[in-house]
């Protein structure tokens, strides 16, 4: 078991997500930032859906109960394995009652802990990922102990990645969205030609931008959206759905983020920066 | 099939987006629903497809592998153009019990003033109808009912709830619905269904399609309670009527 002794600002256990229930209104969930969580789970060759933990803001104090190997992954959050820096894309070997905790964010919002061969939490249509109601609760609190199998060795062949640029990345790629066609040249100016900054209202859903645009007057049929999804509302607005976003909408799609632009927008906090690039 | 002029478009690196006409439209939906049943039984086998239909639009995600659209396009063109045979799927009728009572129905006297009618007028004609399932989203099971009498719509409400209760049947333009479940919500409630529609615990979640019907029927505060513990240890059964298609 993985002892919670601090539960962070808003720590969840995500895996690739919960397919097949869009049609009934059941939204993916999964990892925010699916390309730090894969770094992870490839370092310590686990399956590339082994679920890990997210960590949001700030992280949680954790106490192992078992030996294993843990990587971290995403934000960088000042962590420390008993009192000592670690760092991410590194293979740590964990011993029983060895404690991990997190400071300060340095860099980016979602931490992702790995540990191999995954949490064993229940299946809940067919994911892992923390969502309420489908889950019972919707993160993880105080005193909760998270299942994992021990595993005292693991041959180690590749020991860490070394560190790119992705937590620093402004530039959005996107695709043209379903309504696209309705934007005029203002709003292709607007939208084209500038940063927009991260609004407070941010979360797992979606991501308000605080900058307006020009509005419109389209109505539309309700119709399927997706993480990534950019809605434009009547008054300007720009919403990016992620990866808890509701699987329909009645506002027009003007673009579609690339799914790296979805994890490079997953690290991104309230006052942040973004720009969009058609791709 | 090929009824209809549809229309294909990319929607990102793992969608497809196909339209119909923009309309509200039973005959429309049904072609959907062919449409989706043939791509599922035939076309799109592999791991990784979901299908999402809804009104005018079915959203076809792959969430393994990038769809190449302009070969995709071409082939659900002739998808779309053959003379394709559907394994008919059971289509239903799904009764629900509503308990129209006033402390479920926390606006059926503010609304009675504004349609004019009494609150048993209300009741009766909301139960009377038989509502189409056009789309499934918003919340996992809230179903978008269509097929509300004009003598029923309302606007929604000035300033939405911040929470609406659990079950709650409401009205709002020409839609009405059931809340799966505690969120907050813009539409006038008219009363509670205490059974569960989307059931997380069970394998298939969501026994309502979209393209299935959905009738209410009201129930004395009696039965509601009944049949609230049912739902709560899981032995309700839905009631259903199969539709001759």
């Amino acid at each position: 078991m993985l002892k919670v002794l601090k539960s962070g600002f808003f720590t969840t256990i995500q895996d690739r997500g919960r397919f097949n229930f869009r049609d009934k209104g059941v939204p993916v969930s999964g990892v925010m930032d699916s390309y730090s969580f894969h770094k992870a789970n490839k370092l310590l060759k686990n399956n590339e859906n082994a679920a890990a933990l997210e960590i949001t803001m700030t992280g949680p104090t954790l106490e192992f109960e078992e030996d294993t190997y843990i990587v971290l992954g995403g934000a960088e959050m000042s962590a420390t394995l008993n009192s000592e820096p670690i760092v991410n894309c590194k293979v740590y070997k964990i011993e029983k009652g060895d404690i991990v905790s997190f400071g300060k964010l340095e860099k980016g919002f979602r931490s992702y802990l790995a540990i191999k061969g995954g949490f064993k939490v229940e299946d809940k249509l067919g994911s892992k990922s923390l969502y309420y109601p489908i889950t019972p609760n919707a993160y993880i609190k105080k005193g909760a102990e998270i299942p994992y199998d021990a595993y005292p060795h693991f041959h180690v062949e590749h020991d860490e990645f070394p560190t790119d640029s992705f937590l620093t990345e402004v530039v959005l790629e996107v695709y043209k969205g379903p309504e696209y066609d309705l934007l005029n040249d203002k709003h292709l100016e607007a939208l084209f030609f500038r940063e927009f900054s991260i609004a407070k209202e941010n979360n797992r859903m979606a991501y308000q931008l605080e900058d307006l645009i020009k509005g419109h007057s389209f109505s539309m049929l309700t119709s399927a959206t997706l993480p990534g999804t950019v809605q434009l509302t009547p008054s300007g607005k720009l919403i990016v759905l992620m990866k808890d976003g509701q699987t329909t909408g009645g506002y027009p799609r003007i673009l579609q983020l690339s799914d790296r632009a979805i994890s490079i927008l997953a690290q991104k906090k309230s006052g942040d920066k973004v720009s969009f690039k058609l791709k | 099939m090929s009824t209809f002029s549809i229309s294909i478009k990319p929607f990102g690196e793992h969608a497809i987006l196909v339209e119909w006409p923009s309309k509200v439209d039973e005959k429309i939906l049904e072609d959907i629903i062919q449409f989706n049943q043939y791509l599922k039984q035939n076309c799109l086998k592999k791991n990784g497809w979901e299908t999402v239909p809804a009104y005018n639009s079915l959203t076809l995600i792959q969430k393994d592998d990038p769809i190449e659209f302009n070969n995709f396009k071409e082939q659900l063109k002739d998808w779309y153009s053959e003379e394709n045979i559907v394994d008919s799927v059971e289509r239903y009728i799904w009764k629900l019990p509503v308990c129209y009572d006033l402390n479920f129905g926390i606006d059926l006297e503010t609304i009675s003033k504004e349609l004019n009618k009494s609150t048993d007028e209300i009741i009766a004609l909301h139960a009377q109808h038989i509502y189409t399932v056009f789309g499934i989203g918003f919340l996992p099971g809230f179903m978008y009912l269509g097929g509300l009498p004009q003598e029923l719509e309302i606007p929604r409400r000035i300033s939405p709830r911040l929470k609406v209760e659990k079950g709650a049947v409401g009205i709002a333009g020409k839609q009405t619905g059931v809340y799966p479940q505690e969120s907050p919500g813009g539409w006038n409630i008219i009363g509670n269904c205490p059974v569960p529609i989307f059931n997380s615990n069970k394998k298939d979640p969501c026994l309502v399609n979209v393209g299935d019907k959905i009738q209410f029927y009201p129930i004395p505060r009696a039965e509601y309670d009944l049949h609230k513990i049912q739902g709560e240890v899981g032995i309700y059964e839905l009631e259903k009527e199969i539709i001759n298609a």
